[in-house]
């Protein structure tokens, strides 16, 4: 489905915003991503849905290799090849009076049309989000405009809670009866491990088609073999650490 | 325009078949579009146990084509007889083809006849060629006589047109084509992927955490083509050719080559509409070449 892009913005110096215009009625929920075609390479690229509205779509990605690399050269005017939809994206009918967001770097983007989703079911989140430092932060001030409490942490101390999510939850005494979370693995595994009321994790991995053809981002969950790109999110208690 | 092609005593509405292990059990791709418009289908390779495959990341990016090392995931195949075939059989009524994978010449023979026992498969397809498997797949598949042995062992117990999809992994493969119709083997498929890898350079390791998978995609039809191209000129048995093919135009040079039915694989992954947008663009093709009968073309270059 082809969409047209109205921005491409640069956020930090590996993050950038694009801004397209097109059909997202397959966009369904918080959570899911679009699987983006790059002119001379030949898998598409997955990016998680950052904001969705009538016929505006947000996506925030990292600069990580030659695909992001690519788009993040793309300017407005230009067309862009996406499958949207993808994914089961984040469940927000839940049972949760006090939820809790929890964004690690190029997985914060997701928990921003997440927020919006639970303001509009009547629950108002807060929302951590982490980086290794300063100078990466991005859509914080989106956030506070939510309405909602906002949290950094950074490790090296720069901006906000030096630390980890943990730090933030314990100097800032946040109560929470449910959490949401996307992040690199091993602060998924953090997430997952360290933390008691229950949630849902959004997860990443290397994939093929986006939409479950070709099985390439299976992972082993405790409900058995589950693809990585139908199942994105999964809940905490189907999550299944090797 | 007759896109209605005929071998083994089958006829399919035109030449297009979504290859194996890009297609799953069809599910993924019915929201996509109705799939009796295809000519069959070729449906995930099945071993006799359920298989959770090799550890991820088992997908890398190339040039013009991908690396997989998925490692024959698959429920095993009573599940697939009793959960995939019936839940296959709501979303299309065309005969599939079962690829069939194994470990041994005992596990080929167990599943092909379990296969071929079930209504909705028309074809077997003995996958002697996954280089993602140790100790199987590939092995049977790069040498002429394990190649012949296990195609013998599984034609005795099929009903059913029996294909065997070779490697390009080997010296030569007219030898073992011909191994495989001396065997018995009522047609063959050809290529399976290619042995490749890619390294991370910023890791400085390599992508996929099985080191090696197989390549796919655009960059490997040359490659296909001309294979298919050798086969058809040694063998009299009908071939499916397959590699690289996303196109319409790719199909005609595939049948050109000797090809008288076209799979498509890694296509799909990167538009799931590559199947259906070939078949509608298959008459166009032919009109512009003059050609009335698809069938016709089968090895003529």
């Amino acid at each position: 489905m082809l969409f047209n892009i109205v921005e491409n913005q640069q956020l930090t110096s590996s993050v950038y915003k694009m801004t397209l215009s097109g059909d997202v009625s397959a966009i369904k929920r918080a959570g899911q991503f679009v699987n983006v075609q790059i002119e001379g390479l030949y898998l598409r690229r997955p990016v998680s849905v950052c904001d969705f509205s009538e016929n505006s779509l947000t996506l925030i990605y990292k600069v990580v290799g030659v695909g992001t690399k690519k788009m993040s050269l793309m300017q407005a005017g230009e067309s862009l090849d996406l499958l949207v939809g993808l994914g089961n994206g984040f469940e927000v009918n839940v049972e949760t009076e006090k939820p809790l967001l929890i964004g690690g770097g190029a997985g914060v983007p997701p928990l921003y049309a997440l927020a919006k989703s639970l303001l509009k079911a009547g629950k108002k989140p807060t929302v951590i989000l982490c980086f290794n430092t300063k100078n990466e932060i991005f859509l914080y001030t989106e956030f506070k405009n939510l309405g909602i409490d906002a949290f950094i942490a950074t490790i090296d101390g720069s901006a906000g809670v030096k630390g980890f999510f943990s730090d933030v939850i314990k100097t800032q005494n946040i109560d929470f009866d449910y959490y949401f979370t996307c992040a690199p693995l091993p602060m998924l595994k953090a997430v997952y491990q360290q933390l008691t009321p229950s949630g849902q994790l959004s997860f990443e991995e290397r994939m093929g088609c986006g939409f479950g053809g070709c099985m390439g981002c299976t992972h082993k969950t405790k409900n058995g073999y589950k693809k990585v790109c139908t199942d994105t999110v999964l809940k905490k208690e189907e999550v299944l650490f090797d | 325009m007759n896109t209605k092609i005929h071998f083994c005593g089958l006829e399919l509405d035109n030449p297009i078949i979504p290859a194996s292990g890009t297609f799953g059990f069809g599910q993924e791709y019915a929201g996509f579009y109705d799939l009796n418009i295809l000519g069959s289908i070729a449906l995930k390779g099945t071993t006799r146990e359920a298989r959770f495959g090799n550890p991820t990341p088992r997908i890398a990016d190339c040039t013009a084509g991908m690396l997989n090392s998925v490692g024959l995931q698959n429920p095993g195949i009573e599940a697939v007889i009793n959960d995939e075939l019936p839940a296959f059989d709501k979303i299309c009524k065309k005969p599939a083809i079962a690829n069939v994978c194994g470990f041994s010449v005992e596990e080929y023979v167990e599943v092909a006849q379990k296969f071929d026992a079930q209504a909705q498969i028309g074809i077997i397809e003995l996958n002697v060629s996954c280089p993602n498997v140790q100790h199987g797949g590939m092995a049977f598949g790069t040498d002429a006589k394990c190649a012949a042995e296990v195609t013998a062992a599984v034609k005795k117990v099929c009903t059913k047109p029996l294909f065997v999809k070779l490697s390009p992994n080997v010296t030569d493969i007219v030898s073992i084509a011909c191994a495989c119709e001396n065997a018995g083997a009522d047609g063959l498929c050809l290529i399976n992927t290619l042995l490749g890898m890619r390294i991370d350079i910023i890791r400085k390791k390599p992508i996929l955490a099985n080191v090696m998978g197989g390549f796919s995609g655009s960059a490997v039809f040359p490659v296909a083509l001309r294979m298919v191209y050798q086969v058809a000129k040694a063998c009299k048995i009908p071939i499916m050719g397959c590699g690289g093919v996303s196109s319409a135009n790719d199909v005609i040079e595939m049948m050109l080559a000797g090809a008288t039915a076209v799979q498509v694989g890694s296509a799909n992954l990167v538009n799931p509409f590559a199947c259906k947008e070939i078949i509608e663009d298959l008459p166009k093709v032919m009109q512009k070449l003059g050609i009335n009968n698809l069938q016709e073309i089968v090895g003529i270059s």
